[in-house]
């Protein structure tokens, strides 16, 4: 377990935060908004991925191509809204569950006939392509810093909104009481479809970010948006600050103990083979393992958003 | 949901047809299937659609009576059929002792995750079994000596006293019938026992069922855990339908799948989530005979089922009636 080792891996968590926070922050709002589950949401998150591949190669700029995406994945949002979500507000989660777990079939399918089954790759900008020495003998992608930036950046952005604007306060108001927001004479519906455009696109963001560093193909959001789930539930349900703290403390939990479980392991006194094997079981389970553990203690999360 | 007072309506018993013909119909269809059609494909297709439907039965006891929407149920198939495959491997090959610990592992794993995710309630119980449903895979993938992520193989089908009886598709096709009858009916006994009503009451009113000096959980624990056992179960039929176990039994797609099932069919009825399991398997295999992308059209398919079919198949067959 070299120090070494251990910045990049932290750093390699934080970035995991930062995407899976820019994910959790639209599915957190609509959550904790409109009380309505969306699966979907990871979907969302791959249509990014995907647009950036295409777009960025038609506009030969990566910045535009990111920008023509993020369009793309808001209009995609609405859509999304309109024909499906919008009937389904007043429903029981279990039909919420159902109706977009078969929107999910039907997205990731779609993408594999329009795309392919293949991973299709996204270059990277010239000039955050390359390495940048963060210690003594320590490289690290640029690319991934601008991800961990750009994650941060929005994350600021979107406290500045949710705590200093008058959507914002509506956002709020809705997390805590929908039905008095209601009352008061907001459009509660239009809320619901700006909250729920505006979380489709900050998940392509993530998407278009991710994307020059994985393989973009059908089915990528699919773990991530369990993930996400995960992020929510320990943050608790509604609130931008716990999607946030939440995000980072899966990332870095997930990264740092996938790499470090079996040398953990086996200096608690296991013997290599026996920690080579539980070693990664208990890495993959960390996250779920710590959900459960807060939700036996705080059941509604660690900064639930309804008083 | 649970604190708001229901008015104490009493449910109206469903109709002699969904209670006697439907289920008859829908069995005596089932039996005469390997008579029309002997080929193999289509008698292994249909067990596997019978297998899938004891699955969703078992889900609908908690869902459909209990309310509790389990996001992990898979969980409970693969363990079914790893307690198969693994026992089979170290050359205890008969079902007579593999089936029945299948069994238990199921109920043991539904006890202990069941005492914890019954703590909590809507939205946070579906995220606590789906949590539960991913560490049951992971552990799965992890078992480096029984397959890791490319799953066990068995060389033949699990043995009866000693004999070779289930190797034949059309005696195995009729094991998994009877085994399916023989869940309807005792899981429609139970629904309708003094048990059952307590399950319903509580999914109904909690605080009136405590009122009445019911712990609820206790209840909803004793329902989970029989929902576990009866899917491990149809987990060791899978097992040796194939003679295959893999982590991908256990995916979270396929716990959305028992649920569109059991949807689908009708929840709470019973004779729904078969209809559900059966008519699910089929139309998946009948898509995928037509297009490679039969996603793109199931999908949609069930988005509007979601958006419109309130109560599913059964109370589409049965609307007349009430």
């Amino acid at each position: 377990m070299s120090s070494t080792l251990l910045i990049i891996q932290t750093l390699n968590g934080l970035q995991l935060g930062v995407l899976l926070f820019l994910i959790a922050a639209g599915l957190t709002l609509v959550f904790g908004v409109m009380d309505f589950i969306n699966l979907a949401h990871g979907v969302q998150y791959m249509l990014g991925a995907y647009l950036a591949a295409m777009f960025v190669p038609l506009t030969g700029s990566f910045v535009l191509g990111l920008i023509l995406a993020l369009a793309t994945a808001l209009l995609v949002g609405l859509v999304l809204e309109v024909v499906v979500m919008r009937h389904l507000y007043d429903r029981d989660h279990l039909e919420q569950v159902l109706a977009t777990f078969g929107l999910i079939l039907f997205l990731n399918e779609g993408v594999k006939i329009i795309w392919g089954a293949a991973p299709l790759q996204v270059p990277m900008p010239q000039a955050l392509s390359g390495t940048i020495r963060i210690a003594d003998g320590v490289l690290y992608p640029v690319w991934r810093l601008a991800i961990i930036g750009s994650g941060l950046a929005v994350a600021v952005g979107l406290w500045l909104v949710v705590t200093k604007t008058r959507v914002g306060m509506l956002i709020r108001a809705g997390a805590t009481n929908a039905p008095m927001v209601s009352a008061l004479g907001i459009d509660i519906r239009r809320l619901f479809m700006i909250v729920f455009g505006f979380g489709a696109m900050l998940a392509g963001f993530a998407g278009a970010m991710a994307a020059p560093v994985l393989s973009v193909e059908p089915g990528m959001g699919d773990n991530l948006l369990i993930l996400a789930f995960v992020v929510i539930v320990i943050g608790g349900i509604g609130s931008i600050r716990g999607a946030f703290v939440g995000a980072l403390l899966v990332g870095l939990v997930d990264t740092l103990l996938r790499s470090f479980s079996v040398d953990l392991l086996r200096l608690g006194g296991l013997s290599p083979s026996d920690a080579r094997t539980i070693g990664p079981a208990i890495a993959s389970m960390s996250i779920y393992i710590l959900m459960a553990a807060v939700l036996f203690f705080r059941p509604t999360g660690l900064f639930p958003a309804k008083g | 949901m649970a604190e708001t007072p229901v008015p104490p309506v009493m449910p109206a018993a469903p109709p002699l047809w969904r209670r006697i013909w439907l289920p008859v119909l829908v069995f005596a269809l089932l039996a005469i299937v390997p008579l029309i059609w002997g080929e193999r494909f289509i008698l292994g297709l249909v067990t596997r659609a019978m297998i899938m439907a004891i699955a969703a039965l078992s889900l609908d006891l908690i869902l459909g009576y209990g309310a509790l929407v389990s996001f992990g149920h898979a969980a409970f198939l693969g363990i079914g059929a790893y307690a198969v495959a693994i026992l089979f491997t170290h050359d205890i090959v008969d079902a007579s002792i593999a089936f029945p610990v299948a069994i238990l592992a199921g109920a043991l794993f539904a006890l202990v995750t069941g005492a914890i995710s019954l703590k909590t309630r809507g939205v946070y119980f579906i995220m606590i079994t789906l949590a539960f449903g991913q560490m049951a895979l992971f552990t799965a993938t992890s078992l480096s000596a029984y397959g890791g992520d490319d799953g066990l193989r068995m060389f033949h089908r699990s043995e009866v006293f000693g004999s070779r009886l289930l190797a034949n598709d059309t005696t195995f096709y009729f094991v998994v019938l009877g085994t399916l009858l023989a869940c309807f009916l005792l899981l429609k006994a139970i629904v309708a026992s003094r048990f059952g009503r307590v399950l319903r009451g509580a999914k109904e009113n909690e605080r009136r069922m405590r009122a009445l000096g019911f712990d609820p959980f206790l209840y909803r624990l004793a329902a989970y855990v029989l929902a576990g056992a009866i899917c491990a179960l149809a987990g060791a039929l899978f097992a040796n339908l194939g003679m295959f176990v893999a982590p991908a039994y256990m995916t979270w797609q396929r716990s959305g799948e028992f649920i569109a099932m059991v949807v689908l069919g009708g929840m709470g009825t019973l004779i729904g989530p078969i209809i559900g399991g059966i008519g699910v398997t089929l139309v998946e295999e009948w898509l995928a005979q037509i297009t490679q992308h039969w996603k793109v059209i199931f999908g949609p398919m069930v988005i509007l089922v979601a958006i419109f079919a309130r109560g599913g198949i059964v109370k589409l067959l049965t609307r007349g009636d009430r």
